[in-house]
């Protein structure tokens, strides 16, 4: 097997908090990611769901060097990210993009399309003009525009096809990972499926891998090849897809089970296990982080955090159940 | 079962430049709803959903007129009732959810002035008696500690109570009939699961009729007995949920349904082509034709009318008419 292309080993990221504006008091720390562990290989697809707050988009910044972890260590193809300099780091830059949710505030309103795809290689390259414009065409094509909408304006496409700008931008460069933070949540239903296959097709021909970040676990699941579950600053599960949506584990992935929506009227309806709320990051419940919303909270729970293990083959969880 | 709300061929047309330019929002809807009945309307944006809730409850833009078909409301027709008349429907008759409970909540009054508005207008409820009836409505939707939760301000509360708070609301004044426009589009999961168990049992405890505007197919499987899928400003197929969800006959249903991810399938998803039409510049004959993989000639040049599949069930489909098949088979063979 080769090597993982991004592996995160106990990566922290603690956001101070402080109160008053003369005489700054500390008040302490919000654990946004606490000793996050995983890795994303070649090729492969790896969804990271959870609710709001739960610490996906600071882990992707982490990811994209717009944060610097206060903890632990992100590598790349090996190298450790945040000691990587000029060159390299400006490889790093290149190889690794994101595509946000909303393709209406991602894409600048005052550029054409064709200058908002070429910017990136403008910066990482020194293509000629000719050649500039030939990669442009291509990557457009790529994602399945004509290459003649390079001189038209963002606000002149629907979302779907504004989507599909924004993930041409990201594979500009020859991209070997994209973050995909939520890209089909803010689009229609039946433009959905259009983007979720073309990423799935783009992926098959380029081997690009995907940190496709959402919290919707269908479309999470559909698209993945592993997931991995968070809650709180902390991977709770990580298991191959489909085996995460037949035997999920851990009390709070069932519970987000329970709770997602049917696909059919027929299907059975358990009732809704979970109660309450996400808990304050900022003074997370002790031991276990699930345990106040947990129906199988034990006593142990809240004393000792639970360390994640190999439940099964190839399916990692933290719970003192197993 | 006499039905509660009666929408009968609804045209509810945005006229711009003195009338110049015409978009035809909803152009022919019909459906029924019976009491404590709940019904899905489904659809991609702009494809005139909000504009027949808007219509509904005289809410509209001034750019917007009702200009043929009829709305009853137990019995009575609502849209000639005067501005005046209309006050005294909504929110003590017909409540609506908004999306957004941030926006739809003031934030500078208190949870409990909010609540309470409802049910001092329209039920003339005063002092420690509305006092009461705010902590039960609160209470009805799952709030804890309602006495409490009461005397706080929106921006003290995470969305999911926010939420629940305007569905307290739109309780207060006792309405028969609550239309929630995506109540849950900004919630997670979870919480998501949390609120459609309220207004499940709200709705039990109450009997109040709902219409869930949404483009979520889950949430209609989960809420719904009725369903109604709207394409450009028509009901293009209506009936049971369960008939729908089984064998949908309209390709737009079933390219719906198909192109909705299932937990646990790695089937690929049905991609409809192309993107939803401009309500300004409809295509000719049935307005989903360019999209369809099922289009024969009769589509482009004809619209096709409601076809009654069951008793409670129509779709506008030309394939559901065995002549206009037939023809279309012999015409490439």
């Amino acid at each position: 097997m080769s090597a993982p292309l991004l592996e995160l080993q106990s990566v922290q990221k603690y956001f101070p908090v402080s109160t008053g504006t003369l005489l700054r008091r500390k008040l302490g720390w919000v654990k946004a990611v606490d000793g996050v562990d995983f890795a994303v290989w070649p090729g492969e697809t790896l969804g990271l769901i959870g609710e709001s707050g739960c610490g996906k988009t600071t882990t992707s910044k982490l990811i994209l060097l717009q944060e610097t972890p206060t903890g632990g260590a992100i590598r790349f193809g090996g190298e450790d990210i945040s000691k990587l300099q000029n060159q390299e780091l400006m490889r790093y830059r290149r190889e690794v993009q994101v595509v946000f949710q909303d393709p209406y505030s991602s894409l600048s309103p005052r550029m054409r399309v064709g200058d908002i795809v070429a910017e990136p290689l403008e910066i990482h390259t020194n293509l000629s003009r000719e050649a500039l414009h030939e990669r442009v065409a291509e990557v457009l094509e790529l994602v399945g525009l004509q290459p003649e909408v390079a001189r038209l304006f963002p606000h002149e496409f629907s979302g779907g096809q504004r989507q599909r700008i924004a993930i041409a931008r990201a594979l500009a460069t020859h991209t070997r990972l994209i973050v995909l933070d939520e890209p089909v949540s803010a689009l229609d239903v039946s433009i959905r499926a259009q983007i979720m296959n073309q990423l799935e097709h783009l992926q098959q021909t380029l081997g690009v891998s995907y940190l496709f970040i959402g919290h919707d676990l269908a479309t999470v699941a559909h698209i993945s090849h592993r997931i991995a579950v968070m809650y709180l600053g902390q991977i709770v599960e990580l298991a191959d897809s489909l085996e995460l949506c037949t035997k999920p584990l851990h009390p709070y992935t069932q519970a987000l089970f329970t709770a997602a929506l049917p696909s059919h009227p027929d299907q059975r309806h358990e009732k809704v296990t979970i109660s309450g709320e996400v808990p304050s990051a900022l003074d997370p419940p002790s031991g276990c982080r699930f345990h106040p919303r947990c129906p199988h909270a034990m006593p142990q729970c809240a004393r000792d955090p639970p360390v994640s293990k190999e439940a099964a083959p190839q399916h990692a969880v933290a719970c003192h159940l197993y | 079962m006499a039905a509660l709300l009666r929408v009968s061929h609804l045209q509810t047309y945005y006229s711009s430049f003195g009338g110049a330019r015409v978009v035809k929002a909803v152009d022919g809807v019909s459906f029924t709803l019976g009491e404590g009945e709940t019904i899905g309307l489904v659809g991609e944006s702009g494809c005139g959903k909000t504009t027949t809730c808007l219509s509904i409850v005289g809410l509209l833009p001034s750019a917007a007129r009702v200009v043929g078909g009829s709305i009853a409301f137990a019995g009575e027709e609502i849209t000639t009732k005067r501005p005046r008349e209309m006050r005294r429907i909504r929110g003590r008759q017909i409540a609506m959810i908004l999306q957004d409970p941030m926006a739809s909540l003031n934030p500078l009054f208190s949870i409990y002035t909010q609540v309470a508005e409802p049910a001092y207008y329209h039920q003339a409820i005063r002092g420690r008696p509305l006092r009461q009836r705010v902590q039960e409505l609160l209470r009805s939707v799952r709030i804890p500690s309602p006495a409490v939760r009461m005397r706080e301000y929106p921006h003290q509360m995470s969305g999911g109570m926010r939420q629940r708070v305007v569905g307290a609301i739109a309780m207060a004044g006792g309405p028969k009939l609550i239309i929630a426009d995506e109540p849950t589009t900004n919630l997670d999961v979870t919480i998501q699961a949390q609120y459609l168990e309220v207004l499940k049992d709200i709705q039990q405890e109450s009997g109040v009729a709902l219409i869930f505007v949404t483009h979520n197919l889950g949430i209609v499987a989960k809420m719904c007995d009725k369903m109604a899928v709207m394409y450009a400003g028509k009901i293009v197929e209506q009936g049971s949920v369960r008939d729908l969800f089984r064998s949908p006959r309209h390709p737009y249903t079933r390219a719906l349904l198909g192109s909705m991810p299932k937990l646990g399938s790695k089937d690929p998803l049905y991609a409809i082509p192309g993107h939803p039409p401009n309500l300004a510049q409809l295509p000719s004959g049935c307005a989903f034709h360019p999209r369809c993989p099922h289009t024969m000639p009769q589509c482009v040049s004809q619209e096709p009318e409601d076809r009654y599949i069951g008793a409670n069930w129509t779709a506008k489909c030309w394939l559901t008419d065995q002549q206009a098949q037939e023809e279309y088979v012999s015409a490439i063979a």
